[in-house]
């Protein structure tokens, strides 16, 4: 199953590394009549501008996944180092952190980023990934933590401490390689949420939709009623690799929780 | 009770913080928010409208940071969040209260289906994950999770909308006409049939791979293979010995879920022009009209909080472990 993840992510980077390959048409670029229905010249048709749509999924798939990616770094990057400073010291910081993580995993992050971008000037991606990732990381510290609890009674720690390491040494360098399976699966997990934010936020025309991504690609089918005027087309094309490149970290994410954790393999 | 005055305190902690970002937030920009707000209207503004919109805002300049923020807290208690700009000279209070019904009735019956709908499925699917359906079922539960909703929601409308033309396009009834009585109650549920199926679709996938894990962490126990030893009969075994146990973080998770209820809608009701909450703070992003943007955030995290309250309060009362 995780072969099958992976292979649709290497398919998109690939369209992301060889999109001028694979359309001769600049996506910001007017090249046709507007509006018009897909032919073999625009295999999706053009936009209001006279935009080559095919040129824009193909493109779109850029900044998408790069934002996607960056935000997911950046989200378990957060998880992981709350999380575990929050489990290794316990007492008194665990409990400030804790409860930090506890108030963002209770208000819900998508009228958070809402309420946060709409104050907000400058709507770049830049922007997008940082009120996503700073939205969306708590459940990943939550797993963390609680991972983080039952690792530092483990000999091996107490021998560390006995030896005299450093706390930030023990955290970073020998407890931190035991919990990459769970850092993985946060991570691509959290790829696939800001994939999904990213679009969510982009169709409210709350990012750059002067930049291509396949949710500002929806806000722009959305503002010209594409689908009153029967472009369903335009619709079907970027919410297709949406869903097709979430589902692929959705089943890499999956797997390494499957493989990691026995009782949930098959028997 | 430590348990019970923990919880409540945090309740209160984290209710503060919502209310303090709302508080900051149009702070925190740069500039005179009052100023900037109306130099969208043009480009000549009023100066008596600036001083109107600063009081409107709770920024006025002879007042210091500390007491906005205690009249802030004042008016967000007494359920005074000022007048919407957008439906000017409309009370912010007045659209939430004609906007949070429809929500909760759309919102409310597509989580309760869509939780019995995925519940049922997750056994299933945990019950049988060797065979075929299992794998079917956790695919299609993986790909739900994946779908942006609003898009999913926007091919139902191409669809069943504009193609084939069996549900209305949008609205929560028919304008048309005036409707009282039954024809009204038919229409309102004629108009929310499409944004439901949308919901339901998907958060199924959410609920089958929750319950999904349970069953199957159930299924590793001893009493099972006791059971099955005995000889008992495999449906028997499924819901009367593993359904009933893995059900519970489910249900757990079912009521916290109720919470979300207010902002589970949000993109589904704007792209079903559905007039509830979400479709309220889409139209109040876009008219950048703040008061209305601050009282739904509130009212959002509010109803959050509650049900975890609530959830704490019932587990505290079934599970005396967490009373401690």
């Amino acid at each position: 199953m995780w072969k099958f993840g992976l292979g649709i992510i290497i398919f998109f980077i690939f369209i992301v590394i060889f999109a001028p390959l694979l359309t001769k048409y600049d996506p910001n670029r007017t090249v046709a009549i507007p509006y018009q229905s897909p032919s073999t010249e625009h295999w999706l048709g053009t936009d209001r501008m006279g935009r080559d749509i095919f040129s824009q999924v193909i493109y779109g798939s850029r900044l998408s996944l790069w934002i996607g990616v960056s935000t997911g770094l950046l989200m378990t990057v957060i998880a992981t180092v709350v999380g575990m400073i929050s489990g290794y010291y316990g007492g008194i910081t665990d409990r400030i952190l804790s409860t930090i993580t506890d108030i963002f995993l209770v208000i819900p992050g998508l009228p958070l980023m809402i309420v946060i971008s709409s104050y907000m000037k400058v709507r770049g991606p830049l922007m997008v990934i940082l009120v996503i990732a700073f939205t969306s990381w708590s459940s990943g510290a939550r797993m963390i933590r609680s991972q983080m609890l039952s690792l530092k009674n483990r000999e091996f720690v107490m021998a560390s401490k006995v030896a005299g390491e450093s706390d930030l040494y023990i955290i970073f360098v020998e407890l931190l390689p035991n919990m990459l399976s769970l850092i993985f699966s946060i991570f691509f997990s959290s790829v696939l949420y800001a994939i999904i934010g990213e679009a969510s936020l982009s169709f409210l025309g709350l990012s750059d939709v002067s930049k291509v991504t396949w949710g500002t690609m929806l806000y722009w089918a959305q503002s010209a009623n594409a689908l009153l005027n029967g472009m369903w087309y335009w619709v079907l094309a970027p919410g297709l690799c949406i869903a097709l490149l979430g589902t692929a970290f959705a089943l890499v994410s999956f797997s390494i929780d499957e493989i990691t954790n026995p009782r949930l393999r098959a028997r | 009770m430590k348990y019970i005055a923990n919880r409540l305190v945090f309740f209160v902690i984290t209710l503060f913080f919502a209310l303090t970002l709302n508080f900051i937030l149009p702070r925190l920009m740069p500039g005179d928010p009052a100023e900037r707000i109306l130099s969208q209207f043009g480009p000549n503004v009023d100066e008596r409208a600036v001083e109107a919109m600063r009081i409107a805002l709770g920024v006025e300049k002879d007042k210091n940071l500390f007491s906005q923020y205690v009249d802030y807290l004042k008016n967000t208690f007494t359920g005074n969040f000022g007048v919407s700009y957008l439906y000017y000279p409309v009370q912010v209070k007045d659209v939430l209260a004609t906007s949070i019904p429809w929500t909760i009735g759309l919102v409310g019956i597509s989580t309760v289906l869509s939780f019995l709908l995925g519940t049922f499925l997750g056994i299933y699917g945990g019950w049988s994950r060797d065979k075929p359906a299992g794998s079917v079922l956790l695919i299609s539960s993986l790909l739900l999770r994946s779908i942006p909703y609003f898009w999913l929601g926007m091919l139902f409308l191409y669809i069943f909308g504009y193609r084939l033309g069996w549900f209305p396009i949008s609205n929560a009834y028919s304008t048309k006409e005036t409707l009282t009585g039954l024809k009204l109650v038919l229409s309102v549920i004629y108009h929310a049939i499409l944004p439901s199926i949308t919901l339901i679709i998907a958060s199924l996938g959410g609920w089958i791979l929750t319950m999904r894990n349970n069953m199957i962490s159930i299924l590793a126990e001893d009493y099972i293979t006791l059971a099955e030893a005995k000889g008992l009969d495999k449906k028997h075994i499924m819901i009367h010995y593993a359904a009933r146990n893995a059900i519970l973080p489910s249900i757990t998770a079912f009521g916290i879920s109720l919470g979300f209820v207010v902002s589970g809608a949000l993109l589904t009701e704007v792209v079903y022009s559905y007039p509830g909450v979400g479709y309220q703070l889409y139209r109040a992003v876009i008219s950048q009209d703040f008061p209305l943007i601050q009282a739904i955030f509130f009212f959002i995290s509010l109803s959050v909080l509650i049900a975890n309250l609530l959830m704490d309060f019932i587990y505290a009362f079934l599970d005396p472990r967490v009373r401690g």
